[in-house]
């Protein structure tokens, strides 16, 4: 990490997005992660998605649980509101915040630590009951905070750097997140920005439970041989199955693209998602063939990265439970208060 | 043995099996005793099972209104072979039974000392009906029936009653009445009226009968509750199901079907508060409801929400602990465990509601208490409030109350240059101002964290930004005392050195107990504590007596803990009076527990002398 602070001043010429906002306006704090760091890395994919969609700073509210990751949401979108709630339960958190105001972004920051161990249950209710997020899992396989121990990600036989070897089997998240219900699943690795970007930014326009998985080696405690964590374990093992070439919200604008292995997956919200397939049969649209996909493929020590499920017809919470479409936290008494007549006419049945 | 003759003022106790179609018949009886203005206070006094234990009903009626358990029963309804032996023990001698002889008994099974009359409903309802489900549950309506006549309940009152609860299900009325006519034609028959009789009278007046967890759960309507997230535990859950029932009534846009609320059934108790900590951050008033149990698992999420300063409603219906405890059976028993819950420097806002009147009060109350505050507010109701119908006066509301959203610091404020700290405290009242997330492009926001901040919630693990923050909780908790409801405070008829401090469901069982020491000469004054953190006329009203009775429903003295840690009150002086083994405190425990001290305190003073 470093210490100093970078200028607030910046170049006149730096360019602003639509709603007049500088890739500089999505920075936050410096951040205090080691120099190298994968996490690092996913933050600044963040800012560059943000700014891209033209998404207001303030419109987005930042959770996290405990660990690392969890640090990380104090270093980008510095004019949001930010939670770092309690060790795994930051889903509980951000479906509450959520259900309180359902016109915000909510950017659920969590790591292997926060989710696979004590917030395995409630990683997995969140996804189940489609809370309209994007839950960004920053996988490192290790404790980083409390010094390298293995996480409940760390493959069976890796190694730690003090050589100790993990005899318990990994959980993946992935897999994980497609039972449970998630209905925008993916994975991405920090060391490649130009695949994650595109990824965040789909994650970001679905409207439902959308998790990213983004293998970001731990500089510090898992990037050495024997690792399956390291940045070049992962380089020699990722296995991309397609590349987001465009994600579009409104549907005017137009683009050229050269014909070939295309796909494009309307969403019924008007959304457009278009994939440059690298793998010929692989389907996003379909979740048993995803599953089967991605475990074929671990089996093999592959990490399958890219866009790896979408429902098109996802719905969130709130269409479960048929919430109005004004933010609760804005209701007032009319709203809300049946009255003094409507209280009488219960006293009188209770009589 | 003389029978027993009263009128109006008797205990009556159904032995049933569960799951066999009781409850309603017993609660049938209760109502109709109401309907002609005669209190009634019924208890349910279950097993933790779904069918086949003995469950059991009991009602007291009383025309002077006493609605604490009084103990003893002049008259058990035994419908149950497994529990006959101990049901016929708690007979008060000179007491009745009734009982179903269709299969005789051996004259071992029964006492000498009690009057019984027996009944042949099996033979009856099997004669009457074919289907065994009908023959079961017709049962209950026919010894209704009976007993309305011999007790001389009115039967217009038991039909009424029966109209209006088939009322849209008119397939069902008549077979109920039916039935009803049955037991009550054999009863005029075969037996005779007996010494308990019940008759008209005028003590009900406007009153209301409810029970706790859904005047809780109205309370949250009112109070503008929009998020509920809930874990299912004993005896809590009729709460998040009745405001769910609620939100559906009313809630629900009239043109689009949409609804104003959000009830979250969780994984867990740890989720159902983590939802509520993310709404109450977000700016809707959320809140859970649960048990013992649930509130250990909610701890560490509760100590967040304290230095975080996020507002937290959260309803607590006490039972016996632990989780493999006396889930159904009633205590005060969580007070220490949420007064202090969490890990760290914490103490919370606690709300002690009386009876279900209160729980509606005091639930809209800790909405308002919990955005002004910013803290978690816990209402501390328990089985016996919750899950019994308990009379109590008509719930009130007045259509000019606003809801107290506390410090929000809003667009315009912030737009006009308005200095945001979010731990600052600006007012000298220790509240400091918040933003909702969103509100404004450039200012506003900030990082929510535990205590690792300074006022404008920068991270900070600077002592002295510490200690500002935690001293600065404290003064918002001394602002909590005038804030929360008061205490209340009865005189005795004459001056006297003897007080008593109670809080909760034990309120109509203290009432009937000052009653009874009036009577025997001791007076009492009384003050009945409402909320913690404890107003100073709590201190008033203990430096004002020379012996203060703490009354509680638990093993430890919680309360009295409380008084003496945060009043700095003089142990000799607070003498613990506690009742603790899940059943409802009554008020011959409490008068004769005072009575004895207050008799044994008359040789005292030679003893003071000497010491002195």
């Amino acid at each position: 990490m470093t210490y100093i602070a970078k200028p607030r001043l910046h170049h006149p010429t730096l360019p602003e997005n639509r709603v007049g906002f500088t890739r500089r306006d999505y920075e936050g704090k410096i951040s205090t992660l080691c120099a190298g760091c994968g996490h690092d890395s996913i933050s600044a994919a963040i800012i560059e998605a943000c700014w891209e969609m033209d998404i207001e700073p303030h419109r987005v509210a930042k959770l996290s649980g405990i660990g690392c990751s969890s640090k990380t949401p104090d270093y980008f979108l510095g004019n949001s509101h930010g939670f770092n709630t309690v060790h795994g339960r930051m889903p509980s958190v951000l479906t509450g915040a959520n259900l309180a105001n359902r016109t915000l972004l909510y950017l659920g920051v969590s790591g292997d630590g926060d989710s696979a161990s004590i917030g395995l249950g409630q990683f997995a209710h969140v996804m189940r009951r489609g809370v309209n997020m994007v839950y960004i899992l920053e996988n490192n396989g290790v404790y980083g905070l409390t010094k390298g121990q293995f996480s409940a990600t760390a493959d069976q036989g890796s190694k730690s750097k003090r050589g100790a070897v993990n005899t318990d089997a990994p959980i993946d998240t992935v897999s994980l997140a497609l039972i449970m219900g998630a209905t925008f699943v993916a994975r991405g690795f920090s060391g490649d920005k130009r695949q994650l970007v595109p990824l965040l930014r789909a994650a970001i326009a679905h409207k439902g439970a959308a998790f990213v998985d983004v293998i970001s080696p731990c500089v510090a405690f898992n990037n050495h041989p024997g690792s399956t964590r390291s940045y070049d374990y992962v380089r020699e093992h990722n296995e991309a199955v397609n590349r987001i070439d465009f994600i579009e919200t409104r549907p005017e604008v137009t683009a050229d693209y050269e014909e070939g292995h295309v796909v494009e997956i309307p969403h019924h919200d008007g959304t457009l998602l278009r994939l440059r397939k690298l793998h010929g049969e692989y389907d996003p649209t379909d979740r048993i063939g995803a599953m089967n996909y991605v475990q074929h493929h671990q089996a093999r020590g592959e990490i399958v990265t890219g866009l790896l499920y979408a429902d098109p017809h996802a719905e969130d919470l709130h269409e479960h439970l048929y919430t109005v479409d004004a933010p609760f936290n804005g209701l007032t008494e009319e709203d809300l208060c049946p009255g003094a007549a409507a209280l009488e006419a219960i006293n009188a049945s209770l009589r | 043995m003389k029978p027993i003759t009263a009128v109006n003022d008797f205990v009556v106790k159904f032995a049933n099996v569960n799951g066999s179609g009781s409850a309603s018949a017993n609660e049938l009886f209760a109502k109709s005793i109401l309907r002609m203005g005669v209190p009634v206070s019924p208890r349910n006094i279950f097993p933790s099972n779904i069918q086949g234990l003995p469950t059991w009903y009991e009602v007291r009626v009383s025309e002077r209104g006493w609605l604490a358990r009084r103990g003893g029963v002049d008259l058990m309804v035994a419908m149950n072979p497994q529990t006959w032996d101990a049901d016929l023990r708690e007979i008060e001698p000179g007491g009745y039974l009734f009982y179903d002889n269709t299969r005789p008994l051996p004259p071992s099974k029964f006492r000498d000392d009690i009057h019984v009359i027996g009944m042949p409903l099996t033979e009856i309802c099997n004669a009457t009906y074919s289907d065994p489900r009908q023959r079961q549950l017709f049962k209950n309506i026919v010894y209704l029936g009976a007993l309305s006549v011999l007790l001389g309940v009115d039967q217009e009152a038991i039909a009424q009653l029966i109209a209006e609860q088939y009322k849209g299900k008119e397939k069902l009325l008549q077979p109920n009445l039916n039935a009803l006519r049955l037991g009550r034609e054999y009863a005029q028959e075969k037996l005779a009226p007996i010494g308990l009789q019940v008759q008209p009278a005028d003590n009900v007046g406007d009153r209301i009968f409810v029970d706790g967890n859904s005047a809780a759960a109205l309370g949250c309507i009112y109070g503008g509750a929009t998020v509920c997230a809930w874990y299912p535990i004993t005896p809590s859950s009729s709460v998040a199901e009745a405001f769910q029932k609620y939100v559906g009534k009313f809630r629900t846009d009239a043109d689009t079907g949409r609804v104003r609320g959000a009830v979250v059934q969780a994984e867990d108790e740890l989720a159902s508060i983590g939802m509520v900590v993310g709404a109450g951050w977000n700016g809707a008033r959320a809140f859970t409801a649960t048990s013992g149990p649930g509130i250990s698992l909610m701890s560490e999420f509760i100590g967040l929400a304290y230095f975080a300063e996020i507002p937290v409603t959260i309803i607590d219906v006490q039972r016996g602990g632990p989780s493999t405890g006396m889930p159904t059976r009633t205590q005060q028993s969580d007070v220490l465990a949420c007064a202090y819950a969490s890990h760290g420097d914490t103490k919370h806002v606690l709300l002690f509601p009386e009876d279900p009147h209160e729980c509606f009060e005091h639930a809209a109350g800790a909405l308002d208490l919990a955005d002004r505050l910013q803290t978690p507010v816990f209402v501390m109701t328990d089985l016996d409030i919750g899950m019994n119908q308990r009379l109590c006066t008509p719930f009130e509301w007045d259509d000019s109350r606003t809801y107290d959203r506390g410090k929000v610091m809003t667009r315009e404020a912030l737009d006009a240059g308005c200095d945001f700290g979010r731990y600052k405290d600006v007012d000298g009242d220790g509240i400091p101002y918040r933003t909702y997330p969103g509100t404004h492009p450039d200012r506003g926001g900030y990082f929510t964290r535990g205590t690792t901040k300074n006022a404008y919630a920068v991270y900070s693990e600077a002592g002295p930004d510490y200690i500002d923050n935690v001293q600065r909780l404290l003064r918002k908790f001394e602002t909590a005392k005038a804030l929360v409801p008061q205490p209340v405070m009865a005189a005795a008829k004459h001056r006297t050195p003897t007080g008593a401090i109670f809080y909760g469901s034990t309120s109509p069982a203290m009432a009937e107990a000052v009653a009874a020491l009036e009577k025997e000469g001791i007076a009492v004054d009384t003050m009945r504590v409402r909320a913690f953190p404890f107003p100073d006329s709590v201190t008033d009203f203990i430096d004002a007596h020379e012996q203060v009775f703490v009354i509680e429903q638990n093993r430890d003295a919680q309360l009295r803990t409380l008084l003496l840690t945060e009043l700095n009150a003089d142990p000799a002086k607070l003498m613990p009076l506690l009742h603790y083994d899940g059943t409802p405190i009554t008020a011959r425990f409490i008068t004769r527990a005072i009575a004895e001290q207050v008799h044994l305190r008359a040789v005292a003073p030679f003893e003071k002398d000497k010491v002195a």
